[in-house]
């Protein structure tokens, strides 16, 4: 049953990524003008010879479908404006970095949400739980664009006193991934996350112990810690599960924005460089892989979800 | 169960007739104002959107008039000392970097922030009640080929292909305007249609049908007042959503041109001066802020007044 459900969310996955590839192919090319647009027209043969290197000289539908089988290769095409590179490299070049921040961002979100929801849960409706949603509510609406430079003023231009000590973090750049240059874009990226994961798991948290084998646990003698750990935690992070694909998306957005700001080379920087410069193999490539990412991880949540919880049901 | 004589009966029927009901709104709106923050949040939100609406009543200054004797000059009550120079007069919140009113910057941010929130939003209404009361109503497998569509764009990353339309379309207002409404309608039909699926079946939809009345008249007089809960709920939502929207793709150079601008925009120029004059950043990211916890606020306070199951 599982193996089938499994088959058919992998077939159903393969048409909504064609789409996505499809819309955006023919989105770039009803683009007024090509990439190769100087301000001095190419003389009419080498002008030509650039369109037949590219296969811009074909029809457009050949063109899709030969963009189509390269794909298939896993090559995006040659970069438009940075000459040398093909996608192919530009977006590998950048994974590294994209990566890390990512899964650091995922991580403590994971692990600072989940003690937040579950300590605003044990304490539902007295003022530590209130004012735990009210900092996740903050967390929530303000963007990431305004905590980043906030942050940045803060930590980095005015910089910080604890304990007598005075210090301030790195503003901008890589340097190989050092952890003070990873400190406030993984901060930012992750502070979303943590709020709507506090809220996610204080809700489902609040519902399961109200549940009857909590309480028969209880009744059991069991200790209160041992009670939360081992028999409401487990139901109650299974929301977290399906949340996982939006939060995947999320970061995705989160990056574009942070990357830029920060100054890290990944691979959100390169679609907004790509898209101002008008790259658009670039941008093209960039969709498609983050486009495809998001699926298989939205579809490994939902088969996953389906392991943990034998109640969900495999038909429809 | 005792029998109604006659009489009686008369009583009862006059009696309905001068004691007036009160209906879900009168409830509802009862209910709202009874909840603090949402009510709080509604003066701070009519506070921001007349000061937008009549930006230029409230400065002398104009908002693309440049004085380059004041370029990053901080406002006259910054506490920080070590600011270059101070603009005096009514720049309330200092000068921004090539020496333009910020006062009056953040008020016309405002108008274009709040308009595109407006009509975007209505965008995504009118697509999302067609298409989902079309769904809902006609039912089978219309509706669930209609869904399957919606599904299907659930999963597309759209922020990244309005990215692209904005580049494509040289960043055209009205594109702007469209593109989000059309990313957040899928929400909105799923809402809708959903509702719709759950008011058809109910038993005053039979009566209305067994008094003679039409499938337009069940749909106009008893179908959408029974979705509008919801959906003025969701729209509550939606708003800061666009806002946000917009914002971002501003906040990239996506967005809305000079001299116009937006507080996505003022937030960009804001954060890349931030080291010499912080002021920049700091009244347009409270402006947001604020705007986005009120409609957030009013949106669970909507929600709390007009579902009668929470209560």
């Amino acid at each position: 049953m599982l193996i089938s459900y499994a088959f058919r969310r992998i077939l159903g996955a393969i048409p909504t990524l064609l789409i996505i590839i499809t819309l955006a192919f023919f989105m770039m090319r009803i683009a007024p003008g090509g990439p190769f647009d100087g301000e001095r027209r190419l003389p009419a043969e080498v002008e030509a010879n650039v369109l037949a290197a590219y296969d811009l000289d074909k029809p457009v539908h050949e063109q899709y479908f030969i963009y189509l089988g390269r794909l298939l290769k896993g090559d995006l095409g040659p970069s438009f404006r940075a000459r040398d590179f093909t996608v192919t490299e530009m977006i590998a070049a950048g994974l590294p970095v994209s990566i890390r921040l990512g899964l650091s961002a995922i991580t403590i979100a994971l692990l600072l949400g989940t003690t937040l929801g579950v300590f605003a849960a044990l304490r539902q409706n007295r003022p530590s739980d209130f004012s735990v949603m009210a900092i996740a509510m903050v967390g929530i609406t303000i963007p990431t664009f305004v905590t980043a430079p906030l942050l940045t003023l803060l930590f980095g231009v005015y910089g910080v006193n604890i304990f007598g000590l005075e210090f301030s973090l790195p503003v901008g750049g890589w340097n190989n991934g050092a952890l003070p240059n990873m400190i406030l874009p993984v901060t930012v990226l992750a502070l979303p996350q943590v709020a709507i994961i506090s809220r996610l798991v204080r809700g489902s948290m609040v519902e399961v112990l109200r549940s009857n084998y909590v309480r028969t646990a209880r009744a059991k003698g069991l200790s209160s810690l041992r009670v939360v750990t081992r028999h409401a935690l487990r139901a109650a992070l299974l929301p977290l599960v399906s949340y996982l694909g939006p939060a995947i998306a999320g970061l995705a957005t989160g990056s574009l924005i942070v990357e830029q700001i920060f100054g890290l080379p990944g691979i959100g920087r390169y679609f907004v460089q790509g898209a101002l410069n008008r790259d658009y193999t670039l941008v093209l490539g960039v969709v498609i892989f983050y486009a495809s990412f998001v699926i298989l991880l939205n579809l490994i949540a939902d088969i996953l979800y389906r392991v943990l919880d034998p109640r969900v049901r495999y038909d429809r | 169960m005792t029998p109604v004589l006659p009489a009686e009966r008369a009583g009862l029927v006059e009696s309905a007739a001068t004691v007036r009901g009160r209906s879900l709104w009168v409830d509802a709106r009862r209910r709202l104002m009874r909840n603090k923050a949402a009510v709080a949040s509604m003066i701070v939100l009519g506070s921001v959107t007349l000061l937008a609406v009549f930006a230029p009543l409230f400065s002398p200054y104009d908002f693309d008039a440049i004085d380059f004797s004041l370029v990053q000059c901080a406002p006259a009550w910054w506490p920080d000392d070590s600011v270059l120079c101070r603009a005096d007069g009514a720049h309330w919140f200092g000068m921004d970097a090539v020496g333009r009113d910020l006062f009056v910057r953040t008020l016309y941010g405002a108008r274009v922030s709040l308009a595109v929130g407006l009509v975007a939003t209505c965008v995504s209404l009118l697509i999302g009640i067609a298409y989902g009361a079309t769904a809902g109503y006609l039912g089978g497998s219309v509706d669930n080929l209609m869904m399957r569509f919606v599904d299907i764009l659930y999963s597309l990353p759209f922020i990244f292909f309005v990215i692209i339309l904005m580049v494509i379309f040289d960043r055209n207002f009205i594109l702007l305007f469209v593109a989000i409404g059309a990313v957040e309608w899928l929400t909105m039909a799923r809402i809708v249609r959903g509702q719709t699926l759950s008011v058809k079946e109910q038993e005053f939809i039979e009566a209305a049908r067994a008094a003679g009345v039409g499938p337009w008249g069940i749909i106009s007089r008893h179908v959408i007042p029974n979705v509008v809960g919801p959906v003025i709920v969701y729209v509550t939502l939606t708003i800061p959503a666009v806002i946000l929207a917009e914002s971002f793709l501003s906040f990239l150079g996506l967005g809305i041109r000079e001299p116009m601008t937006s507080w996505g925009v003022l937030i960009a120029e804001g954060a890349n001066s931030l080291q010499t004059s912080p002021w920049t950043l700091i009244f347009p990211a409270t402006f947001m802020a604020v705007t986005l916890f009120c409609f957030n606020f009013i949106g669970d306070g909507l929600r709390d007044a007009l579902d009668p199951k929470d209560r």
